[in-house]
């Protein structure tokens, strides 16, 4: 990789790994969601200062530079990014449905509890 | 002892018709009516209320699968021997309301669950073409899987007995369209399924949920999916 390919990425993964830690730590963001986030941040960044590992992602993808194996994982993470959202967006769909099952039936009892108890 | 029935009917939206229902319902029926109010807004919850039903509002719009569940839940708790679902916007005949209970009651067959099919004995009813393939695709593939014939499995219109509704309150009900899906994980846990002819209205100026063109490429690319699913799900 040319010099400004290695600086950009160096960048880019260490301003995603301290704005992530930042969220963090101040209550923005929850550690479970964090996780996927910080290795894709460390990941570009082992990849990055050593070249090695990125010459053998390289060369397992079939890529012809090195610069498009950074951005192939780049777009791997993040489709991994959205299918782990997916997943939690349909656990917490499935959460909000129960709690508002449970609120229209519980409203309905207490209804009928209070005309029982105006009779 | 007499048997507890209630009639679970999901609303979203209805007030033109709800009052009408209910007291058609009554008129046949002596069963406990529940209105399953999914976030309608409109007057639905206030009519049903007036016309004697009890009613459950959800705070806001689930789809026709939870709402319906909601209902089951509540049944199962109250300790309801029986349930009819039906339509809360008049497509369904609350005349056949006995006709789905005796068969579910009495025969000798003893069903866990009776599906009244607009389909058996052809009465009064026409689909538009595209949802009229979708239908016969769905009944052949539930037809195929269950070894035994069904004509109606998009029927809103059922009545089951209580394994079914405790079965129903605690699965994952599907929130949308619990159609030929929930047929076949009924007959995977080797509930006895039968249908029954009963008349169905339709109105072709009504806003269906199956209108568009994505809700019926999602509902068929759902169904398959869901089918597909449930197949390979272990029991």
């Amino acid at each position: 990789m040319v010099p400004q390919n290695i600086i950009l990425s160096i960048i880019i993964s260490i301003f995603l790994i301290l704005i992530v830690f930042e969220l963090v730590r101040r209550q923005k963001l929850n550690e479970e969601y964090s996780w996927l986030w910080m290795l894709s941040g460390w990941i570009i960044l082992l990849l990055t200062i050593y070249p090695p590992f990125l010459k053998f992602v390289t060369w397992i993808i079939g890529a012809v530079v090195p610069a498009s194996a950074l951005i192939f994982c780049g777009v791997m993470f993040l489709l991994l990014i959205c299918l782990h959202f997916s997943v939690k967006i349909s656990t917490i769909t499935n959460r909000m449905k129960k709690i508002a099952q449970e609120y229209a039936i519980m409203e309905a009892k207490i209804e009928e509890i209070s005309k029982q108890m105006e009779k | 002892m007499a048997k507890k029935i209630l009639i679970i009917i999901p609303c979203y939206n209805e007030e033109e018709n709800i009052l009408k229902v209910i007291s058609e319902i009554q008129k046949n029926s002596a069963a406990d009516i529940l209105v399953v109010n999914d976030g309608s807004d409109d007057k639905t919850s206030e009519l049903a209320m007036a016309g004697g039903a009890k009613v459950l509002r959800l705070p806001f719009n689930l789809g026709y699968g939870a709402c319906l569940q909601t209902g089951f839940i509540y049944a199962q708790r109250e300790g309801y021997d029986f349930v009819v679902q039906m339509d809360g916007d008049g497509q369904h005949n609350p005349k056949d309301i006995n006709t789905l209970l005796s068969m579910l009651m009495d025969d000798i067959d003893h069903p866990d669950i009776v599906i009244g099919s607009r389909f058996l004995q052809g009465k009064g009813y026409q689909t538009p073409c595209a949802r009229w393939l979708g239908m016969i695709i769905f009944n052949t593939i539930t037809s195929f899987i269950l070894h035994q014939k069904i004509t109606d499995s998009t029927s809103g219109f059922q009545a089951m007995n209580r394994k079914i509704i405790e079965f129903y309150a605690s699965i994952h009900y599907p929130s949308d369209y619990p159609d030929a899906d929930i047929l076949i994980l009924l007959h995977r846990m080797r509930f006895k399924i039968r249908e029954i002819g009963v008349t169905m209205y339709s109105f072709p100026d009504k806003k269906s949920m199956h209108q568009g063109i994505i809700k019926p490429m999602y509902y068929v690319f759902k169904m398959f999916l869901s089918i597909l699913t449930t197949l390979l799900r272990k029991k």
